[in-house]
């Protein structure tokens, strides 16, 4: 079967717009969770996925929904610690570690299914159904329109906390709402990469993009257009190749940002150049 | 209900669970001062291409999970020093060997089933030889944590000091990572890749919480880190759950209202106590 | 009386960007010093240099006759204030005890001498009753004194402090200068003190080293802080004002 018969499919239509609407939500999402230096929440958050989806597939209703249901829950607990958030990496792990023990146990409730367990935590996206596409698009609506509403206040919440709230924008709210909004995504990019490899569409494409441009619109744009090519080509080799499309978008984001660390910083050289200073802090 | 002592895989369980208890719980004492813990959590999820890479290649998992788990321990540990883009790049490489072991498995015709042993555990398939193996290496994780264990401490409370008193503090920062490492390598066939973080981290962060003496918070840690194992053990062992559950969920049981408690005895402790006059 | 510090021609240089060049300087034993200039000007470059942290890209250097070298424990240093996190679980007696025998290998055995030996220290600078706090509690001051009574462990002969002064207020900064001057006195220690003015100095100082742009004065303190010396220095026309035993340098950020 070519290709193009291939993509004729009904599944892999399905694949490719969840996937197309995912890595464009990610996308944009990543780059806050860069500018806010929310990584390790985010990874957390896809460990409290996996056991939504665990919990759900237990008590038979849709996999998505009930991430997205345990993931918001934790988002507005980890957002009521509120500023108080950074540097919490110990209480965020085992936070991590609960729920990961939590999927476990639904999952041995479940069936000892061994396969759906390996499905959620690195992803099958050629199983998505026409269901999972309106839901992935009805949230990926809510989430989107939530960022462009709040698109300057929350820049600026990010950017600079202190002087934002001096300027009367509710940086607290705003940290709980984006939390939020991350709860939203990753549950949905659970779905193309699993539970354990969200990190690599939510965070990595918006890190490598935010080395090569220092624009936020740019870098935006870049971020998005790194994590649609990985997200594409990972589905079309997965379809030619066989193996797991989420090895090949791991593959493919991890050269981005493998090309980006290499690459020099070009956007500072012309106004400002940072020289190795022994009283600088490194 | 206590009868099931009798069986050999039980026994061998007890005896590798107490020793890597030990080996987590002061690990995971530095792990958390030195403000590693998501390098820890990656290490751990790295260790999983390393297992998939050795059941791929028909040898012991363990000695996939060693050279995969002491590389990146090495990579994780050269990277860059401010914490966001160390996140990202620990990040990165976590999330790549995490790919590779999903290829590994997939190239594998047992696929789903190794895959949930490799994260889950299971305690069921420990033998004498494993337990022979984990005691080696646990006994040598903790003679070079003796032996380390001064300039350790410094640098991980006071780098720029330590480095000034001729602290290797660079070199210090690989050899421990590369000690999680190895942890984590003997630690996976208990609690699987996925929850060794759990034994990292929970006892360590909850000891952490009780007393400002890093002396005490070790040695509570380790005695949290045997109680979580041995209740984790025998509850898997009576019930149809696996001991990963059982391991995460009762140190997170207990970390919480210790966490959320723990300001008011600090407080309590300034100024207080015994006070030599 | 031997000078325990000698600067000849020294220069450090990173890539294009000049940090000190042609800095020639001798400091007496027991020697009080005042480090001044703006930032970037090489302070901190001036301390770790001393350390054996950096080498010197040119001329030479003596700290008690040898060349720097690394973990020289003749030497205690007190770097910049940085933030202990509250729920660091360390007590003052932990901290203080790394400057003993922080950077030995092995486990260590606590015994009475060593004990008495780390209380010695937090009773020189006032802190014994905080022995067994946890340090993230303390205030910014306590917590300078605990990092000076580190640095004291070793019995240094010189003495480095970074911005020792930076985080306390009026009273505080009072405090921490007596009892540094107390130190410098009764242990006839070099000392070397980075601050961003020499006013709560004045009455303590020996010598004031002026760095800015990468070049360095040294004198005492109205010799060097003048409108002919700083102007030279900085390459642009600074005023001094004397007003009240204080000075105050117009024209330049210090």
């Amino acid at each position: 079967m070519s290709v193009l018969d291939l993509l004729r499919q009904e599944f892999v239509r399905n694949a490719f717009l969840a996937g197309t609407i995912i890595a464009v939500v990610s996308g944009i999402v990543g780059y806050f969770v860069i500018l806010r230096g929310q990584a390790f929440a985010a990874e957390t958050l896809s460990h409290v996925g996996f056991a939504g989806a665990a919990g759900a597939a237990l008590i038979g209703i849709n996999s998505l929904v009930g991430m997205s249901i345990l993931t918001v829950l934790t988002a507005i607990g980890m957002g009521s610690l509120g500023q108080r958030m950074k540097g919490r990496d110990v209480e965020v792990g085992m936070v991590l570690s609960f729920m990961l023990g939590l999927g476990v146990l639904f999952l041995s409730l479940y069936t000892q299914n061994a396969t759906r367990a390996v499905n959620l935590l690195f992803g099958s996206i050629l199983s998505v159904t026409r269901e999972d596409v309106i839901l992935t698009l009805g949230s990926s609506a809510v989430v989107l329109i939530t960022l462009i509403v709040s698109f300057r206040p929350l820049l600026f919440a990010s950017l600079d906390p202190v002087a934002a709230e001096a300027r009367g924008v509710p940086v607290q709210f705003l940290s709980v709402l984006f939390l939020l909004v991350l709860a939203l995504t990753v549950s949905q990019a659970v779905e193309v990469v699993g539970a354990l490899l969200v990190f690599t569409l939510l965070v990595v494409p918006a890190a490598s993009a935010e080395r090569f441009a220092i624009r936020p619109f740019s870098a935006l744009i870049l971020s998005v257009i790194i994590s649609l090519f990985s997200t594409w080509a990972g589905l079309l080799l997965s379809l030619v190749g066989h193996q797991p499309a989420s090895f090949y978008i791991v593959a493919f984001t991890s050269l981005f940002y493998i090309l980006s660390c290499l690459a020099p910083r070009f956007h500072v050289s012309g106004r400002y150049r940072e020289l190795p200073h022994p009283s600088r802090e490194v | 209900m206590f009868n099931i002592f009798q069986y050999g895989f039980i026994q061998n369980a007890f005896v590798a669970g107490s020793i890597v208890a030990v080996v987590t719980a002061l690990l995971g004492y530095f792990l958390i001062v030195r403000g590693l813990t998501f390098a820890g959590h990656a290490l751990s999820n790295v260790g999983f291409a390393g297992a998939a890479g050795a059941v791929l290649a028909g040898i012991h998992p363990v000695y996939g999970l060693l050279l995969f788990t002491v590389g990146a321990g090495a990579v994780i540990s050269v990277l860059g020093k401010r914490i966001r883009e160390r996140d990202v790049a620990v990040g990165v490489v976590m999330t790549f060997a995490l790919g590779l072991g999903i290829l590994f498995l997939s190239l594998y015709h047992g696929f789903a089933e190794s895959a949930y042993s490799i994260l889950f555990g299971s305690i069921l398939g420990i033998s004498q030889s494993d337990v022979v193996v984990t005691a080696v290496f646990s006994l040598a994780i903790i003679l070079s944590l003796v032996f380390l264990a001064r300039p350790l401490m410094f640098s991980s409370f006071d780098p720029e000091i330590a480095d000034a008193r001729g602290v290797p503090v660079r070199a210090l920062d690989i050899i421990f990572l590369i000690l999680v490492a190895l942890a984590i390598s003997v630690a996976m066939q208990i609690v699987g890749v996925l929850i060794v973080f759990a034994l990292l981290v929970g006892p360590a962060a909850t000891a952490n919480r009780l007393t400002p003496r890093p002396a005490r918070a070790m040695g509570l840690a380790i005695l949290l880190g045997w109680t979580y194992t041995w209740l984790g053990i025998f509850l898997a062992a009576n019930t149809v759950f696996p001991v990963s559950f059982f391991v995460a969920s009762l140190s997170f049981i207990v970390y919480l209202p210790v966490r959320l408690l723990s300001s008011r005895w600090w407080r309590r402790g300034l100024r207080g106590g015994n006070v030599r006059a | 009386m031997q000078d325990s510090i000698i600067l000849e021609n020294v220069g450090v240089r990173f890539g294009e960007l000049s940090i000190l060049s042609d800095v020639n300087l001798s400091i007496r034993a027991g020697e009080f010093i005042v480090v001044l200039g703006p930032n970037g000007a090489g302070k901190t470059t001036l301390l770790k240099l001393l350390l054996g942290l950096i080498r010197p890209s040119a001329g030479k250097i003596q700290v008690l006759g040898r060349t720097p070298r690394r973990g020289n424990q003749a030497i205690g240093y007190v770097p910049q204030h940085r933030v202990i996190e509250p729920e660091t679980p360390l007590r003052a007696r932990d901290l203080v005890g790394f400057g003993l025998d922080g950077h030995r290998w092995g486990i260590g055995f606590p015994g009475r001498s060593r004990r008495e030996t780390i209380d010695r220290a937090l009773d020189e600078v006032d802190t014994l009753s905080l022995a067994e706090s946890p340090v993230g509690l303390l205030s910014g001051g306590e917590q300078q004194r605990l990092m000076i009574a580190q640095a004291l462990l070793t019995n240094p002969q010189i003495l480095l402090l970074d911005e020792p002064l930076a985080n306390l207020d009026l009273a505080h900064q009072q405090e921490a200068v007596s009892l540094i001057s107390r130190i410098c006195k009764t242990r006839g220690a070099s000392t070397l003190l980075v601050s961003h003015d020499i006013n709560p100095l004045l009455q303590v100082t020996d010598r004031v080293l002026f760095l800015a742009r990468s070049h360095a004065a040294i004198g005492a303190p109205s010799e060097v802080i003048n409108n002919e010396t700083l102007s030279r220095l900085y390459g642009l026309p600074v005023e001094v004002a004397r007003v009240a035993d204080r000075f105050f340098v117009l024209g330049a950020e210090l």
